[in-house]
């Protein structure tokens, strides 16, 4: 089996819809991720640089309120910072709005799964507080721009974006001999120092992988090499030369240039980090399990592989690959969609308005969307650990996670309003050519129109891909 | 909503319903086999690596403090005196009363065989494999553990909460279950999901299971009356100290929040007002008679290092500590060989050196608990193991 318009939806695209015609061709779906990014520009969500004001009023409005302590300021104060914090929750879900309709509105629906796929590979979330609503920022601000370019480049923007700095503990973090430590010690100051999750991270889950060819000492080195990197709430991204270890560092046995030129220090790491082999294998393994199954066929993987040799890194000659290996047309429908790309895909099969979240209350947004995903095992981009969402189906299948789905499914549909299309026809819409018979009987018994919709959408004809 | 019956109603109706239709799970017969042994055993997997020196500070050893910049140490600071060596941290207050009634004991610097890359997900991994490497692992030591003894049903064992517990993975039967799902579909919507899942068995199968455990829920629910929402953890520890009241015999589950490289202060307190919230639910849900022959282990993939960071926190390290509670437990102490803290007694010279294998502990709590004989724990349950000296840690 060759390529199919229909399975190029569904595997590697966002599910079939009346409204979106799919690809035609393998092409097709390369060239949209070169063209115009539409749904960005449609469902757009604020930069990092553009929340930078959100962090600068929130620090100022906690020091207000602590000084307005005992005072008769302080309800005052605390009702400003409360209903900044209030009006960020606001937005987030706004943005979590807008992610959902990229996935039901778009056309090129290959770039909308490349996104949410790196987004995951590189996972940074914004942990506690006023920086817990810019996670969207960074998607936009450093994967999306470059899913379609070269890993390097995409490894460098997440490794030096404050959500990541933030989320991976790199912020704080000096060299031990550092002008910052030293001023430090000398006065006293205790509790600072190097700090190494980011650096260990990125070799064992953003490059060479786990079993990959680096050593503790590795891990140490980089951690020092990395010190610099930070960020505050005036301008964003710093590189303070302060706070940066002094001299050399040898990561698998290569020397690290005299700092003072330390961001070009940083980006030649990672360079060479994103570019070595044990990365290519990673990474080709990963995308082969993600896309096409979890026991990929390892000659999809050795193609992937020597795509990413060939290119040094460029994504898309890896793409063509993927989308032109016959096993990626010959496995049968396995993977579990995760929850998000179950509830997305049926809004899509549902034909939701692009409207659907504008104005929608903040109570109704949370019951519908927020906490069932968070019931089907999936809380909207906070995987569990720095190692993103699980690809194993079995995790997502468990008794509460289709317990769960099945409970959206029936109910949720019919409460967000949408006009409940015919059952019987919504089968061939949502399923395709993948329609079998006890799911049209199903269709047509059920006792009432949500129950059929909801039993159409957890056939496992729609809830694999 | 109006076609949507409450779980209730559909129970109710279930039974009449059950009877046309015969391949209905709310039918699968009830299993009356007696238990295949009488002792309960809840493990707890604290995913994230938990400080255990920050857990049991060793505050007389002088090291201890030392590297420690900005974080409490000692009864000085708050934490509760054990044996004048060791102190519990003092979020852990709340059970300082099973800690006096010998209840409630620790094991100092253990850890499974794994060393230096100091993953949190292979260390994970490797704990629930109870194997001596990742190569090859498929099932999880709980899973064998049970497919050595006669008699065990899905009633058995139950693996809890919305993470996936691998030490249960395996081929002898078990539940998965996370309390609070909410399952409401009329009868006829049920058996029409079973008819369009039918050929794909990994679903079918979730959605056997996901009926019969509400109905089991409900029927808590129903004799408790409802208590309402209190959190994850406890909801986890109301279910399984339910079942372990009746035919359960092992529940586990875990605890997420420990992976503190940073304000570690503050995140340790919440994790372990989490954690002593989680065994106090567990001691008064099963009742006093149970509580006697209950075993709580409290596991962590690894330890962290010896030296604050420059966060206020700890990064990954090597030896970590156990925490045992429950009346079949000889508590009261901390056990384990000390290796000391001076820096050419700390493993790479930055984590507390292990002592012990957290698998040999196991190993003797399971021998204990089930009767299992030491060659099969030794071979099957955690293949490669050396079981070594019973350490003693049951009454």
């Amino acid at each position: 089996m060759g390529f199919s318009p229909q399975l190029a939806e569904i595997r590697f695209g966002c599910g079939l819809s009346p409204r979106q015609p799919e690809p035609a061709r393998a092409d097709d779906m390369l060239a949209g991720l070169t063209g115009p990014d539409d749904m960005a520009a449609r469902f757009p969500v604020e930069s990092f640089d553009e929340f930078l004001p959100r962090l600068r009023a929130d620090q100022a409005n906690r020091k207000a309120r602590a000084a307005a302590v005992g005072t008769d300021a302080y309800p005052d104060a605390d009702a400003t910072y409360k209903a900044a914090r209030q009006d960020m929750r606001l937005a987030l879900i706004g943005w979590a709005g807008q992610h959902m309709q990229r996935r039901i509105q778009t056309q090129t629906a290959f770039r909308e799964r490349l996104v949410d796929f790196w987004t995951d590979h590189l996972t940074a979330y914004g942990k506690a507080g006023m920086i817990q609503g810019s996670t969207p920022a960074y998607v936009d601000d450093a994967i999306r721009p470059h899913v379609a370019g070269r890993f390097e480049d995409m490894l460098f923007a997440s490794a030096t974006h404050p959500v990541m700095l933030h989320f991976l503990d790199q912020r704080a973090s000096l060299g031990p001999n550092s002008p910052d430590q030293q001023r430090a010690v000398a006065r006293g100051r205790v509790g600072v120092g190097l700090n190494e999750n980011l650096a260990r991270e990125i070799l064992e889950l953003h490059t060479l992988g786990v079993d990959g060819p680096y050593s503790q000492a590795d891990v140490r080195q980089l951690a020092e090499l990395l010190t610099g990197l930070t960020f505050n709430v005036r301008g964003g991204f710093r590189y303070r030369p302060s706070m940066s270890e002094p001299g050399t560092e040898e990561i698998l046995g290569k020397t690290y240039g005299a700092h003072g030129t330390g961001l070009d220090t940083v980006r030649a790491v990672l360079t060479d980090l994103a570019r070595h082999p044990a990365t290519y294998r990673h990474l080709s393994h990963k995308l082969a399990v993600h896309f096409v199954g979890d026991t990929p066929d390892p000659d999809l993987v050795d193609a992937l592989d020597a795509a990413f040799q060939d290119g040094q890194g460029a994504l898309m000659p890896v793409y063509e690959v993927l989308l032109n290996h016959p096993a990626s047309w010959a496995t049968p429908l396995g993977n579990a969609k995760p929850p998000f790309d179950f509830v997305t895909s049926s809004l899509r099969a549902l034909d939701a308005p692009d409207r659907l979240f504008e104005d929608m209350k903040r109570g109704l947004f949370l019951r519908s969307f927020d906490r069932p995903l968070r019931a089907m095992g999936q809380r909207w981009l906070r995987p569990p650990g720095p190692d993103g969402f699980p690809e194993d189906d079995g995790n997502w299948f468990t008794p509460q996670g289709v317990a769960s789905r099945m409970a959206w499914a029936m109910s949720v549909p019919q409460d967000i309003r949408l006009d409940l299309p015919d059952p019987r026809g919504f089968v061939d819409v949502a399923l395709g050519p993948f329609a079998t018979e006890p799911v049209r009987f199903a269709a047509a018994a059920a006792e009432s129109r949500p129950e059929a919709i909801g039993l159409v959408l957890t056939s496992p004809a729609f809830q694999r891909r | 909503m109006s076609n949507l019956l409450t779980r209730r109603r559909f129970l109710a109706q279930s039974a009449v319903i059950g009877c046309s239709a015969a391949a209905s799970p709310l039918l699968t017969p009830v299993s009356f086999a007696s238990a295949p042994w009488d002792t309960r055993l809840v493990v707890i997997l604290l995913r994230g690596g938990m400080d255990g020196l920050d857990v049991v500070q060793p505050y007389g050893d002088p090291a201890f403090a030392a590297a420690r910049s900005t974080l409490p140490v000692g009864p000085a600071r708050g934490a509760i005196d054990l044996d004048g060596f060791f102190a519990m941290h003092g979020a852990l207050a709340p059970l300082e009363p099973l800690w006096r009634a010998g209840d409630l004991g620790f094991v100092q610097a253990a850890s499974t065989p794994y060393r230096d890359k100091r993953s949190h997900f292979d260390g994970q991994d490797l704990l629930e494999a109870g194997t001596m490497s990742l190569d090859g692992a498929r099932d999880g030591w709980l899973n064998r553990l049970l497919g050595l003894q006669p008699g065990v049903t899905a009633e058995t064992a139950y693996a809890l909460g919305r993470a996936q517990m691998k030490m249960m993975i395996g081929d002898a039967p078990h539940s998965v279950w996370a309390p609070d799902t909410g399952f409401d579909m009329s009868p006829q919507a049920l058996r029409l999901a079973e008819l369009v899942m039918r050929d794909d068995p990994q679903l079918a199968d979730a959605l056997a299971e996901a009926a019969r455990l509400s109905e089991e829920e409900a029927r808590l629910d129903e004799a408790d009356g409802d208590a309402g929402r209190r959190g994850d953890h406890l909801a986890v520890a109301d279910f399984a100290a339910d079942q372990l009241r009746g035919e359960a015999r092992v529940a586990s589950f875990s605890i997420g929040g420990w992976d503190t490289h940073a304000r570690q202060q503050v995140e340790m307190g919440r994790a372990l007002g989490r954690l002593s919230a989680t065994i106090l639910a567990l001691q008064s849900g099963v009742g006093a008679d149970v509580w006697q022959k209950t075993a709580v282990v409290v596991v962590t993939e690894f330890g962290r290092t010896l030296r604050e960071n420059g966060t206020r926190g700890t990064d990954h390290g090597t030896g970590g500590a156990m925490m045992l509670a429950g009346g079949a437990v000889a508590g009261g102490r901390v056990y384990g060989a000390w290796p000391g803290l001076d820096e050419a007694d700390l493993f790479d010279r930055r984590d507390l050196m292990p002592t012990s294998d957290v698998r040999g502990h196991l190993g003797w709590i399971l021998r204990g608990m089930t009767g299992l004989g030491q060659s099969d724990i030794e071979t099957t349950v955690f293949p490669g193991l050396d079981m070594g000296r019973d350490p003693g840690l049951l009454l």
